[in-house]
């Protein structure tokens, strides 16, 4: 979000409202249970880490609405660090295959259930980003961000199917043996 | 649930294929109860019995035991011609293969199953017309199928199942031979047959598709081992997919 935000004011310093407005276009519904005073918390946190600059715009010194921001030349030099980067944000799978591991070796619950509580989880998600999708204009950013938010899901929906396969499998021979 | 409340119920369904040794239960034992208006997945590996399943909801095969009650009749004791009957007036079917007639422009394979139901040509026609507008392919009605995209196949082919207004379509891998964009065009559909209140019966490998559903269930081995309500349970999370909260 930090990073996101300077680059947001790399065009033009900005009123805060104005940030929050260009996310929320960009973000379209997925940004819209984001809190209104969110923007200022992490301009709040900019400024102090000497990333960003804020001037009181004249006339109305006592409104807060009024300042403008900046970027100072080390939130420049953030920004063009940040657009460089690839890093990527990695989804947390071990913690659930580890979950899955200490069900079954303590006897606790049965993996298989489980990953068909996981799924149907997964599976409301993925209903209420497609709806969401569909409900967009066509070429909406949101939209392209609900694709992403989509197939990730998939992905992940597909990585449980292997875990039930393999842990249906395991179930099937402590019942033989 | 009153049986006339549910546009399809079974109770107790079996089929099995096969003989001695080599005898499967592709369903063993399901029941179900699909009220009407509801949109239902079927999700399964390969060979679970899900696509049988279908067919006998649709009155295209006979159970070897159980009951099949569409629209509040019992229909796995019909003869053949009622049957045939009940097809074409109560279920549409949607496969994943098409099954368009290839001499027959897609007007004419919408206008089919309504003119086999003793429908007048000029009534048949107009019901086309308004079906082909509504899966968007107004422009190709005179195309024949091999003129056509699988994507657009596949569109003529949900036109043609509505053709005579069924109480519930049954679609069998309906994105199955589709790519990317045309199973998108295909979601779209489902989504407004789902919103126009449309019972349906989806059979799918695609999460996509199943998800466009109120409910689903899991099949393994010709049973049902999951029934989960997809429907307004977690509604307004939607910043949470993207880490914006908790």
């Amino acid at each position: 979000m930090q990073d996101a935000v300077l680059a947001m004011l790399a065009k033009e310093p900005a009123h805060g409202y104005h940030l929050r407005a260009r996310l929320r276009q960009s973000l379209g519904p997925l940004g819209e249970s984001m809190n209104p005073g969110q923007i200022y918390v992490t301009l709040a946190r900019l400024e102090k880490a000497g990333l960003v600059l804020c001037e009181r715009a004249d006339g109305l010194p006592e409104k807060p609405e009024r300042k403008v921001y900046a970027l100072t030349p080390a939130g420049q030099q953030r920004v063009t660090a940040w657009l460089a980067e690839v890093g990527w944000p990695k989804p947390d799978l071990a913690e659930f295959h580890l979950k899955l591991a200490a069900a079954a070796a303590a006897r606790l619950a049965d993996p298989v259930e489980l990953v068909a509580a996981q799924r149907r989880e997964l599976l409301r998600r993925l209903r209420e980003a497609q709806q969401a999708a569909l409900a967009e204009p066509a070429g909406s950013g949101a939209a392209l961000l609900l694709e992403g938010v989509m197939l990730r899901l998939q992905a992940d929906l597909r990585w449980l199917d292997a875990c039930e396969r393999a842990w249906s499998r395991r179930n099937d021979e402590i019942e033989d043996a | 649930m009153n049986v006339s409340d549910a546009a399809v119920r079974v109770r107790g369904l079996v089929k099995t294929h096969g003989r001695g040794q080599s005898r499967v239960r592709a369903v063993d034992e399901v029941d179900l109860e699909v009220p009407r208006g509801q949109t239902l997945a079927v999700m399964g590996p390969s060979g679970c019995g899900k696509s049988t399943l279908l067919h006998l909801l649709g009155g295209l095969e006979r159970p070897t035991g159980g009951e099949v009650w569409v629209a509040g009749r019992r229909i796995d004791t019909l003869s053949e011609r009622a049957l045939a009957r009940m097809r074409r007036r109560s279920v549409g079917f949607v496969f994943q293969a098409f099954h368009l007639v290839e001499e027959l422009s897609a007007a004419e394979n919408v206008e089919l199953p309504a003119l086999l139901a003793g429908r007048s040509r000029r009534q048949a026609r107009r019901r086309a017309n308004l079906l082909l507008e509504r899966v968007g392919l107004a422009a190709r009605a005179r195309h024949l199928p091999s003129q056509l995209s699988g994507g657009q196949r596949q569109r003529v082919a949900v036109a043609r199942a509505l053709a005579n207004d069924p109480l519930v379509v049954l679609a069998d891998e309906p994105t199955g031979n589709l790519d990317t964009t045309a199973s998108l065009d295909m979601l779209r559909i489902f989504e407004d047959l789902r919103a126009a209140g449309q019972t349906l019966i989806i059979v799918t490998h695609d999460e996509r598709v199943a998800a466009t559903a109120d409910r689903l269930v899991s099949m393994r081995d010709g049973m049902f081992v999951d029934d989960t309500r997809l429907a307004g349970t977690g509604a307004g999370r939607l910043g949470g997919l993207i880490g914006l909260e908790g």
